[in-house]
């Protein structure tokens, strides 16, 4: 009795998988043009960096290519300039994680002290608006602004005496342009998150800290940052997981041969080695380290964070 | 009545905080400023006069320069082309699989999420993506941006925890009268989600109009070139100069103010349509999904 009890609970669980299975069908074809996306153009790129372990020539095609191990990994980490390249990545995404990222924080703390609405929104409307320009169009403003025979303030610095600045062509000047042009673009809008973050505050406590004589500042520090710390930390291991990607359309659009030794970083040379010279496995290999290592330190990030008491990214 | 106090009595906290902001808004409205003016400038003013902001003699021959040039208006013509046909492909495909993915009783989805979250972790990088593209027959052909980059996984994402966060009620008298899953999406909750798929549709459409890289990097004919393409052509490729010549057109400085403000127009007139959707509908699912 008991098995053919447990048989018949057996039926029907299986009959109710295949209920949901059936439920589920009008939704999985919602799914699957996107499903067939991320498999063909997601997954099989992945399955295709194979060909770093390959002399792949595009004649002979990937299953005729020979494979050649861990050749080319060994000519990257004896190659002088994937160093130079390295450290280039490194310094900035140093920029990125300690001289950008604090920025829209701070935007956002001051947008929340503003009392006056028209002109909250107001300067929320505008400080938005270089994330919609292109990086082409800012790169090309520079330029323009910039340009050292007859950029508008290299006119405005000679009409007063000084000396015209190669800003775009001097290599000094490439990481302090770089840094300028992601926080001009990007700290309004980064500051969003963090302003809804603040939204949600209770108002209570800034009247509990205003009866105990907390000033402005205090607040600031006591209240406002506490309520950021988990989206400041969430967003702070996103940021660490893209350590490797350095902003690549906004580095191609400002290097040149002269900023060459402190311009390129991973993506360029990829792309300028990889397709341009149809250097195939070995940039692919490049690439893969590059992945790798961004993979690793979002897992530790991340282990770093849930450690600590945060919920982490996933 | 003590805040109120209190806040007059830091004013001098108020007075800073004003400031800095002011200071802020003065450095992202200036450039922009500056270039568009300049647009409506003259050559002569402009080479003559230095720096300025207001011009003495206000034109519009940059422009009517830039419209006779075939170059631009085909690169225009071009770039909307991609920005309107990538950003329905990717809107539609986005829209359809975040709402699947948020059905939380659907078989199979925690698989499906995770799928979807490791692309963000991990890609197979330029050269794979490259040769995949280029086998597929796609180079050269605009399905080259559109299809590569169907769905950004960001957008996916906080739109799939938008429609999580649709009331199950709503589902359930739906579903009680008799209403199918295609219906219940099409009929019910899309209509109530177009705040979500506003801000998306134009975070698709910047995203469309603004790539250059993938442009370069797919489509070597020049004649089906975007506008951003073109632009980088005659203001940084002409090195260090404001003067430019492209098929013996000369691109003087007011003209490539131009087409600064050309590239950047579209987007800009767009922005305060869609703005009010922007916190409602973005930050319903905050940061995670």
């Amino acid at each position: 009795m008991a098995v053919t009890g447990s048989k018949a609970a057996d039926i029907k669980t299986r009959q109710r998988k295949w209920e949901e299975w059936k439920r589920g069908l009008p939704i999985y074809f919602m799914i699957l043009p996107g499903l067939l996306f991320f498999i063909v153009f997601k997954y099989v790129p992945m399955g295709g960096i194979l060909i770093a372990f390959q002399n792949y020539d595009p004649f002979d095609g990937f299953l005729q290519s020979s494979w050649v191990g861990f050749d080319h990994f060994q000519r990257l980490f004896q190659d002088p300039d994937f160093w130079k390249i390295f450290r280039n990545t490194l310094m900035i995404s140093a920029l990125n994680l300690f001289l950008f990222f604090p920025v829209p924080i701070i935007v956002s703390l001051l947008l929340n002290e503003v009392r006056l609405k028209w002109f909250k929104k107001g300067a929320q409307t505008l400080l938005y608006v270089p994330h919609f320009l292109s990086w082409v169009v800012i790169v090309s403003m520079t330029v323009l602004l910039f340009s050292a025979q007859d950029g508008g303030i290299n006119n405005l610095l000679s009409t007063m005496g000084y000396e015209r600045i190669e800003l775009m062509t001097n290599p000094e000047y490439f990481r302090m342009v770089y840094l300028f042009q992601v926080i001009w673009k990007e700290a309004g809008w980064s500051a969003i998150i963090f302003l809804a973050a603040l939204a949600s505050v209770d108002p209570t406590l800034y009247e509990a800290a205003t009866m105990d004589g907390a000033s402005r500042l205090r607040q600031i520090w006591h209240i406002n940052l506490p309520a950021l710390r988990s989206t400041i930390i969430i967003l702070f291991i996103l940021r660490l997981g893209h350590v490797m990607d350095t902003g690549f359309e906004h580095i191609l659009l400002l290097q040149n041969s002269l900023n060459i030794d402190v311009s390129e970083v991973f993506d360029t040379y990829v792309y300028r080695v990889g397709i341009l010279q149809a250097e195939f496995s070995y940039t692919t290999a490049v690439g893969l380290f590059k992945a790798l290592i961004g993979l690793g330190l979002v897992y530790l990030a991340n282990r770093a964070s849930r450690k600590i008491g945060e919920e982490g990214v996933y | 009545m003590k805040s109120i106090t209190a806040t007059r009595s830091f004013s001098l906290f108020n007075t800073l905080v004003y400031l800095v902001l002011g200071l802020l808004l003065l450095i992202v409205l200036l450039p922009c400023l500056y270039v568009l003016f300049s647009s409506f400038s003259t050559k002569s003013e402009m080479l003559s006069r230095g720096f300025y902001l207001i011009p003495k003699v206000w034109t519009l021959n940059s422009y009517g320069y830039l419209f006779s040039n075939h170059n631009f208006t085909a690169s225009y013509w071009n770039a909307l082309q991609i920005t309107v046909g990538g950003t329905a492909l990717s809107i539609s495909a986005t829209t359809l699989m975040a709402y699947g993915l948020s059905r939380t009783w659907l078989r199979g989805r925690k698989p499906l999420n995770f799928m979807v979250l490791f692309t963000m972790l991990f890609s197979g990088g330029i050269i794979p993506t490259y040769l995949l593209t280029s086998q597929l027959g796609l180079l050269n052909s605009y399905w080259s941006l559109f299809l590569n980059n169907a769905i950004l996984p960001f957008n996916l994402i906080v739109m799939r925890s938008f429609f999580q966060n649709t009331p199950k009620e709503l589902e359930e008298a739906a579903r009680i009268d008799g209403c199918g899953e295609w219906n219940l999406f099409f009929r019910i909750i899309l209509p109530l989600s177009m705040t979500s798929v506003a801000t998306f549709i134009m975070f698709y459409a910047v995203f469309y109009w603004n790539s250059y890289f993938q442009a370069i990097l797919f489509i070597s004919d020049s004649q089906k070139m975007p506008l951003q393409v073109f632009l980088r052509q005659i203001i940084l490729e002409s090195g260090n100069s404001l003067e430019s010549v492209t098929d013996g057109y000369e691109f003087g400085p007011p003209v490539k103010m131009a087409v600064v403000v050309m590239a950047s127009i579209p987007m800009l007139v767009m922005y305060p349509f869609f703005q009010k959707y922007f916190d409602k509908g973005m930050l319903v699912g905050s940061v995670k999904g």
